[in-house]
């Protein structure tokens, strides 16, 4: 079992603590399996760019940082987190620099935390000559707010997009959780729109992990996600209730 | 936010991204600072291949740092410990901009950078 990430920084009156789905995350990313799919994906050539979506607290950004070798069987990745909460880019940074300062030789290296809407700040390649327009992720990683809800959740105030020292009122704190969580129908909203930019967003060599529940009604999100030519196959689950998983990770990369 | 990290960024505006001229960003009023950071040889000598070196000449120059060559070095180059290294980690991988703005060259637009922490959330006539 690799370490899990100190998040003990963390305010989590306005940042996401992790929970179930982040931990299914870092077990799906550490399993024997996915180990060896990313190891012989990005072991050799480029550094690869590891970007995660929301990610809160930053355990799992810090985790894949940190055991970038175990992991990715390389230490030359660059890890980035985009996150909407600015309270969440700070806690992100503090925890990906502390994991990576604790796990020494096994560590790929932090490049940034920036404060965005999802994939929006990340640079394009154009189409160019015959070439489809590529993107610049190799490794793409997201924790949605997938709960189904009947709004989805404004972007953050002012108060957000102030100082991470300022004050902020218990609503702005509870709005700031609620986008951690909240996805609008069928707990989509969010994702269907990461989903619709990965053609620009991953690299030819790239992979992204969506995390989906239940009400996400996975085997319908993945029968799409085909269609539009990529592979997708679930490969982590966990809370089987009756027969049904309440959380999985669905691996999506595109084929050769 | 690292200089190294405008080579993988863009203007956030949807119509912007086609434009070359939306990266990349060009830092202004920027206040810098220069962090500790572990040095990671594997990550310096495997970087140079993916990274736009031509942005990166202009990112370094637009922040008043002195001209890197018109090529990245060439692998024989980098010799783990060697000044080459040294000096692409402390430009790439310590140096921050800590306050200041990003500009589009594209739409104008002026993305603000506050306690390191770039902010690319657009305005909502933007979005």
């Amino acid at each position: 079992m690799l370490p899990t990430p100190d998040t003990s920084h963390v305010p989590y009156s306005r940042v996401y603590e992790p929970a179930e789905d982040s931990f299914l995350l870092l077990d799906t990313l550490s399993s024997p399996a996915e180990s060896t799919f990313l190891t012989s994906r990005f072991a050799t050539g480029p550094s690869p760019l590891i970007v995660e979506l929301g990610p809160g607290s930053g355990v799992v950004l810090a985790f894949l940082t940190a055991h970038a070798l175990p992991i990715l069987g390389t230490r030359a990745p660059l890890a980035l987190g985009i996150d909407v909460n600015r309270f969440a880019c700070a806690a992100t940074a503090t925890t990906v620099i502390k994991a990576v300062a604790g796990a020494g030789a096994t560590s790929a290296s932090f490049l940034d935390v920036v404060q965005g809407d999802l994939v929006s700040p990340l640079r394009t390649r154009a189409a160019t000559g015959g070439e489809p327009a590529e993107g610049m992720v190799d490794v793409l990683v997201f924790n949605p707010p997938y709960v189904p809800t009947e709004e989805l959740p404004g972007p953050p105030g002012p108060a957000s997009a102030g100082v991470v020292g300022g004050k902020t009122t218990y609503e702005e704190d509870s709005h700031l959780l609620e986008l951690s969580y909240a996805g609008g129908r069928d707990g989509m909203e969010t994702t269907e729109r990461v989903l619709a930019a990965l053609p620009g967003t991953l690299a030819r060599r790239g992979v992204a992990y969506v995390l989906l529940c239940a009400g996400n009604r996975p085997e319908e999100v993945k029968a799409r996600v085909r269609g539009e030519g990529w592979r997708a196959e679930t490969v982590g689950t966990s809370g089987r209730t009756a027969g049904w998983e309440r959380l999985q990770v669905v691996r999506i990369w595109r084929e050769g | 936010m690292k200089l190294l990290t405008l080579n993988f960024l863009s203007c956030a505006v949807k119509t912007c991204k086609t434009s070359p001229l939306s990266f990349p960003l060009h830092p202004k009023d920027a206040e810098l600072a220069k962090d500790d950071v572990e040095p990671n040889p594997d990550l310096l000598t495997n970087i140079l291949p993916r990274l736009d070196w031509s942005a990166l000449r202009t990112t370094a120059a637009e922040l008043g740092f002195p001209d890197l060559p018109e090529t990245a070095p060439s692998p024989e180059e980098l010799v783990e410990g060697g000044k080459t290294v040294q000096d692409l980690h402390e430009l790439l991988m310590e140096t921050q901009i800590v306050e200041g703005k990003l500009v589009c060259g594209c739409c104008g637009h002026e993305y603000a950078v506050r306690e390191g922490i770039a902010n690319f959330l657009l305005p909502s006539h933007l979005v």
